[in-house]
């Protein structure tokens, strides 16, 4: 070899030793975060969609959501009289129905719940299960689906002209709750409803009422939501002597709990009064007032 | 014959010399959790889905971290955290980008932790501001252990509070990272993008 070629050997390698230099520092600065999040992110990852709902109820209605694992809510539902109902009522502030409740999350998915309401002073209780959750992602799940089954009792004395039988007092509710967040801000809600009950007081009343449900979420700013929802029931006796339950209101969420605040013509709070016993008319003035409180207490940590 | 071969030998060194004691350490399953201590609570959420890769050779480090991953022990805080604090639908991940300000690779070879300092920027709520944080870092074992606690305000952040829980929540919030990295073998052969 001659002493030329050392020197181009010579000069190729400090041009290589440059260049690999400069592009390993540069390639570094600029690529190591998006090397990582090329290596993170997995577009074939779903993702569960949460919160399409504040609460559990969205006004008369049962939401998709439930307490969540190990997590215990304490709800308190409250119903004023008629605003029409005058002055000498102070508007409706006079009366008051109440329903208290208890609902636990044995999974994330699973829930039971416990009620109490003063109408007809009726103890209630049901199942709730995430069957299907929204999804994000490749393949994703376009809704979420809530079963849901709850069996009420009328515990009043009834002493004429004998007492009534315990088969007699109870009425169920199945529904099926079929929820899509299109939105962070707009959520909506299908809900087709079967309400069975045991006993009617009139011939020609319906043992089975079927209805099918709707209920809406809009954010109007982080903290604060329009709510609505509404029954429709499917023609039929009932249909022609009850009006459909209708309820407008707003989520107001303070940090640790969520206030809802409503307007309905419905008075009941369970599935067994408002959906096929609602006999106020919303457009004449029939509107209950009413609120939902929910405080959440964790029993299980998640930790 | 002499002459090219001292040419290949300093060429030779620095390369395998790179490829030993540096090469890039990376993790997907990293932990990252912080603590709010008021008079009131204490919060405290934990994150395992924490990616990082540290390049010794360049004292470059990169974290990501799914915001959603944070799991509290209260599942409606751990909504609220998510739909209100940090939007997380908005702003899924938070990341931080920097350096290793005083590393020296040949110090790592002696056992026990040592501290660095790691300057850069975290990146969270969409807003990016520059840190200054004391590590530790440490080889065992072929792996790289990294530890840092740090402050995080979450104003600078604009993560807004709300009046009536703001007696609830620290002013400042204690984080904490621990890794457990393993060695990267190529760095060009560690980047494998899914195929659909």
């Amino acid at each position: 070899m001659t002493r030329h070629s050392y020197a181009i050997a010579r000069f190729s390698g400090l041009v290589v030793a440059v260049l690999l230099g400069l592009t390993s520092s540069a390639q570094a600065q600029t690529d190591l975060l998006n090397d990582l999040e090329k290596q993170t992110t997995d577009p074939l990852k779903r993702e569960v969609v949460t919160a399409t709902f504040k609460a559990t109820h969205i006004i008369n209605s049962q939401s998709i959501e439930t307490p969540g694992n190990g997590t215990l809510a304490f709800l308190i539902q409250h119903r004023f009289g008629t605003l029409n109902s005058g002055a000498y009522e102070f508007f409706g502030l006079d009366q008051a129905v109440l329903r208290l409740s208890f609902e636990y999350g044995l999974t994330d998915r699973l829930a039971v719940g416990v009620g109490r309401s003063s109408q007809e002073k009726t103890f209630d209780g049901f199942l709730k299960y995430k069957a299907l959750q929204q999804t994000t992602g490749t393949r994703a799940m376009p809704v979420s689906v809530t079963l849901f089954a709850s069996s009420a009792i009328n515990t009043l004395k009834f002493n004429e002209p004998v007492e009534r039988t315990t088969a007699s007092r109870l009425d169920y509710t199945y529904q099926v709750l079929v929820a899509r967040k299109f939105s962070p801000a707009l959520s909506v809600q299908l809900m087709p409803t079967l309400i069975h009950r045991n006993y009617v007081a009139k011939e020609g009343m319906q043992n089975d009422v079927y209805a099918v449900g709707a209920g809406l979420r809009q954010k109007l700013t982080k903290r604060l939501a329009l709510t609505a929802d509404y029954f429709y029931l499917l023609p039929g006796n009932t249909a022609k002597t009850y009006q459909n339950a209708l309820g407008v209101g707003v989520d107001i969420e303070t940090g640790g709990h969520v206030f809802q605040l409503h307007l309905t013509n419905s008075k009941g709070m369970t599935e067994k009064f408002f959906v096929p016993q609602t006999d106020g008319n919303f457009f004449k003035g029939d509107i209950y007032f009413g609120f939902t409180v929910a405080r959440s207490f964790t029993i299980k940590s998640q930790l | 014959m002499n002459r090219p071969f001292f040419l290949l030998l300093p060429t030779l060194f620095l390369l395998t010399a790179q490829a030993h004691a540096q090469g890039k350490y990376m993790t997907k399953t990293g932990l990252v959790s912080f603590f709010s201590t008021s008079p009131i609570e204490d919060i405290e959420a934990k994150n395992q889905q924490v990616a990082a890769v540290l390049d010794l050779a360049t004292s470059q480090l990169a974290f990501s971290l799914p915001v959603k991953g944070f799991v509290f022990k209260r599942t409606l805080m751990q909504e609220h955290f998510n739909e209100n604090y940090l939007e997380s639908d908005k702003f899924p991940k938070a990341t931080f980008t920097g350096r290793f300000t005083n590393l020296d690779p040949a110090t790592l070879a002696t056992a026990g932790p040592h501290s660095v300092q790691v300057a850069g920027d975290l990146t969270m709520h969409g807003v990016t501001q520059r840190v200054q944080v004391p590590a530790s870092v440490e080889l065992k074992g072929g792996q790289l252990l990294a530890t840092a606690t740090f402050p995080v305000s979450p104003a600078d952040y604009k993560i807004e509070i709300p009046l009536l829980v703001r007696d609830r929540i620290a002013k400042v919030v204690n984080v904490r990272v621990a890794l457990t990295c393993q060695a990267v073998a190529s760095a060009v052969g560690a980047v494998a993008k899914p195929t659909n």
